[in-house]
C-alpha cells in the first residue's frame, strides 16, 4: 500500500501547503477586502465559526452521497453481470448505454423533485444513483467481456460451465475496470449531490449553505461548505482506493512492480 | 465382456487409437457468401504415446484442426473420435490438456494457483491439488517460483507454467498450438528438451502444431504435413532418430529428416 507509506504523502502535502500559502499571499496583496475570493485563513475561520451547521449539513449531504453511490455502484455492477452473462456480444448494449448516458442527468433534478417530493432525500438519491450507474455499468461490462479468447477456450477445455468461467475469469478480470469506475464516481457523486441541492429542498445541506451564503455575499461561509464537500470526496476516493487494494492485494503490487 | 462377440472386439480395436479422424470437414459460416472451407476430407490416426507434429502453410487450418479435436468447435462433416468418444464427450471427460502460443495464465493467480486451476475445476481437495501443483512446477523446473505472479515471470517461464497446468491432471491427450512460437531460439531449444523429458516421464500422447521444421523433427515420432486451405493431411513422415539430445541437432540424421520434411512441405505448397 504505497499511498499509506510516509514518503508518498510528502510531495502532495508540500505542494498543497505551498499552493494555499501562495493563494493567501496573492489575495493579501491584491484583494485585501476578500471580495472576489476569500483567503484560506478566512475560510478556515468561517469553517470554525459555523462548524456545527457545516457538520450537520455534511452528514445530511454525505448520507445522500453515500447511499446514492452505493445504490448506483451495486446496480451498475449487477446490470453488467446480467448483460454479459446472458448475452456475451455487447455491440448493441454499448451504443444504448452511451445514448442514455448522453442525457444530462443533473438537469433532470427539478423533475425528480416534482416526482419524488422536494424535501424527500429520494429525489436527490435518484439523481446520484443514475449518475453513478453508467460509468460503473460500462466499465464493468467492458472488464467482463474483454477477456482473452484463449482463456475462455482453455476453461471450456476443462469443461467449465459459463457461470464458473464468469467467477474464475471474467469477474477477476473486471475488478480493475470496476475500481477505476468506482474512484471516478466517488467524486462524481459528491458533485451530483451538491448540485441537486442547489435546486432547493431541505435547508440543512451543503448545497443550500453554498447557495444561501453566496446570495448574501458571505463567500467565506460558502467556501467552508465547499471545503467540507471536498473532504467528503477525498475520503470516498481513499475509501475506494483502500477497498481496491484490499481486494486485489498482492497481485496489484506484482503487476505494478513488473 | 465376451471377447468372441464381434461388436465388442471392434470397439476395443478402436480404443487402441487415442485419436481417429476420418473424412473430417469444417466450413466456417456454411451456406453464406462468406463461407470459409477450412478443412476438407482430412484423415489422421494417432496411437497412444505418439508425438505427432502438424506442420503446414500459414492459415491452412492447423489451429482449426486442434479446436475440432479439442471439442471447442463442431465439424461440419466426417468422423472424429478421441479414446472412442466424440470430441465433445472427451472434453467433458477432461481428456485434453491444451497449450496455446500465449501462455494464457490468469494474471491475478500465482504460478501455483494457475497450475491448480484445472484441478480446482475437477473438484480435487485443496491439499491434494496443492501437492500435485507443486510436483508439476518441480517437473518444469519452477519449484522456486510457486508464489510468483505471471507478471514476475519471463515469457519462457510463463509457458512452462502453462505446460505444467496442462499436464497437472494427466490428460490422455496433450494439444499444443505453437506453444514455443513466441520464445527466443535459446529458450525454445531448452523448452523442447524439457517437453521431451516430460513426454517420456508422463506417457502422454502429444499433438503439436508448429511452423518450425527443425522443431517438428527434433520432437516428433511422426510429422504430418497439411495442404493449403481447405486442409487435409497431404503427407506423413515417420521420424527415426536414435536419440534426441542437444547434440542430435548437429547430426547427419537430423539434417536428412529436416530436408525431407522441407521438401515435402514445398511440394505440398506447390500443388
Ligand atoms: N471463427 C472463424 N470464422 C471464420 N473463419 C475462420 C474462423 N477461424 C478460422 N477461420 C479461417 O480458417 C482458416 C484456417 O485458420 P487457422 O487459424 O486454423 O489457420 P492456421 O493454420 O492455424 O494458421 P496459422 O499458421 O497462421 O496459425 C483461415 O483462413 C481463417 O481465416
Ligand atoms: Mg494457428
Amino acid at each position: 500500500m504505497k499511498f499509506l507509506r510516509g514518503g508518498a504523502w510528502l510531495p502532495p502535502t508540500v505542494f498543497g501547503a505551498g499552493a494555499l500559502g501562495l493563494w493567501e499571499l496573492v489575495l493579501w496583496a491584491t484583494d485585501p477586502e476578500g471580495f472576489v475570493l476569500p483567503r484560506p485563513s478566512e475560510i478556515a475561520i468561517a469553517l470554525g465559526e459555523n462548524i456545527s451547521e457545516v457538520w450537520v449539513a455534511s452528514r445530511v449531504t454525505g448520507f445522500i452521497i453515500g447511499s446514492g453511490l452505493a445504490g448506483g455502484v451495486v446496480l451498475g455492477a449487477v446490470a453488467a453481470l446480467i448483460v454479459i452473462r446472458f448475452r456475451t456480444a455487447n455491440e448493441t448494449l454499448t451504443p444504448l448505454a452511451v445514448a442514455i448516458n448522453a442525457i444530462p442527468i443533473i438537469a433532470l433534478a427539478p423533475l425528480f423533485n416534482n416526482w419524488l417530493g422536494i424535501t424527500s432525500p429520494r429525489s436527490n438519491q435518484a439523481v446520484v444513483v443514475l449518475l453513478v450507474f453508467f460509468p460503473v455499468f460500462i466499465n464493468t461490462a467492458r472488464g467482463l467481456s474483454e477477456v482473452d479468447d484463449e482463456q475462455i477456450e482453455l476453461m471450456q477445455s476443462y469443461a467449465a460451465s459459463d457461470w464458473r468461467i464468469m467467477r474464475t475469469v471474467r469477474i477477476p478480470n473486471a475488478l480493475p475496470f470496476f475500481f477505476t469506475a468506482l474512484r471516478l464516481v466517488a467524486s462524481l457523486a459528491v458533485i451530483a449531490a451538491i448540485v441537486v441541492e442547489y435546486f432547493g429542498g431541505r435547508q440543512d445541506t451543503l448545497g443550500n449553505i453554498i447557495t444561501q451564503n453566496a446570495q448574501f455575499t458571505r463567500y467565506d461561509v460558502a467556501w467552508a461548505a465547499v471545503v467540507a464537500g471536498s473532504l467528503v470526496g477525498i475520503a470516498l476516493y481513499f475509501a475506494a482506493l483502500i477497498l481496491e487494494r484490499l481486494v486485489t492485494g498482492r497481485y496489484a503490487r506484482a503487476t505494478t512492480a513488473a | 465382456m465376451n471377447a468372441a462377440e464381434p461388436q465388442r472386439a471392434a470397439g476395443e480395436a478402436a480404443q487402441d487409437l487415442v485419436l481417429e479422424i476420418a473424412g473430417l470437414e469444417k466450413t466456417f459460416n456454411p451456406g453464406r457468401s462468406n463461407a470459409v472451407p477450412a478443412i476438407s476430407d482430412l484423415y489422421l490416426a494417432v496411437r497412444p504415446r505418439e508425438f505427432v507434429s502438424i506442420i503446414g502453410p500459414s492459415g491452412c487450418g492447423k489451429s482449426t484442426l486442434l479446436r475440432l479435436v479439442g471439442g471447442l468447435i463442431k465439424p461440419t462433416g466426417g468422423e472424429l473420435s478421441v479414446n472412442g468418444r466424440t470430441a465433445g464427450e472427451a472434453r467433458l471427460n477432461r481428456d485434453y490438456g491444451m497449450v496455446f502460443q500465449a501462455a494464457g495464465l490468469l494474471d491475478w493467480r500465482t504460478a501455483l494457483r494457475n497450475v491448480e486451476l484445472p484441478l480446482e475445476l475437477m473438484g480435487w481437495s485443496k491439499l491434494r491439488r496443492r501437492k500435485r501443483a507443486k510436483e508439476m512446477l518441480e517437473l518444469v523446473d519452477l519449484g522456486g517460483f510457486a508464489s510468483h505472479y505471471p507478471a514476475e515471470l519471463s515469457g519462457g517461464m510463463q509457458q512452462r507454467v502453462s505446460i505444467a497446468r496442462a499436464l497437472s491432471f494427466e490428460p490422455s491427450l496433450l494439444l499444443m498450438d505453437e506453444p514455443f512460437g513466441a520464445l527466443d531460439e535459446m529458450t525454445r531449444e531448452h523448452m523442447q528438451a524439457e517437453l521431451l523429458k516430460i513426454w517420456r516421464e508422463t506417457a502422454t500422447t502429444v499433438i503439436f502444431i508448429t511452423h518450425s521444421i527443425p522443431e517438428a523433427v527434433f520432437l516428433s515420432t511422426r510429422v504430418a504435413v497439411m495442404s493449403p486451405r481447405p486442409a487435409r493431411i497431404a503427407a506423413e513422415l515417420s521420424i527415426d532418430l536414435p536419440e534426441r539430445t542437444p547434440q542430435t541437432r548437429d547430426t547427419e540424421e537430423f539434417f536428412r529428416n529436416v530436408s525431407l520434411v522441407r521438401r515435402t512441405l514445398r511440394s505440398v505448397e506447390g500443388q
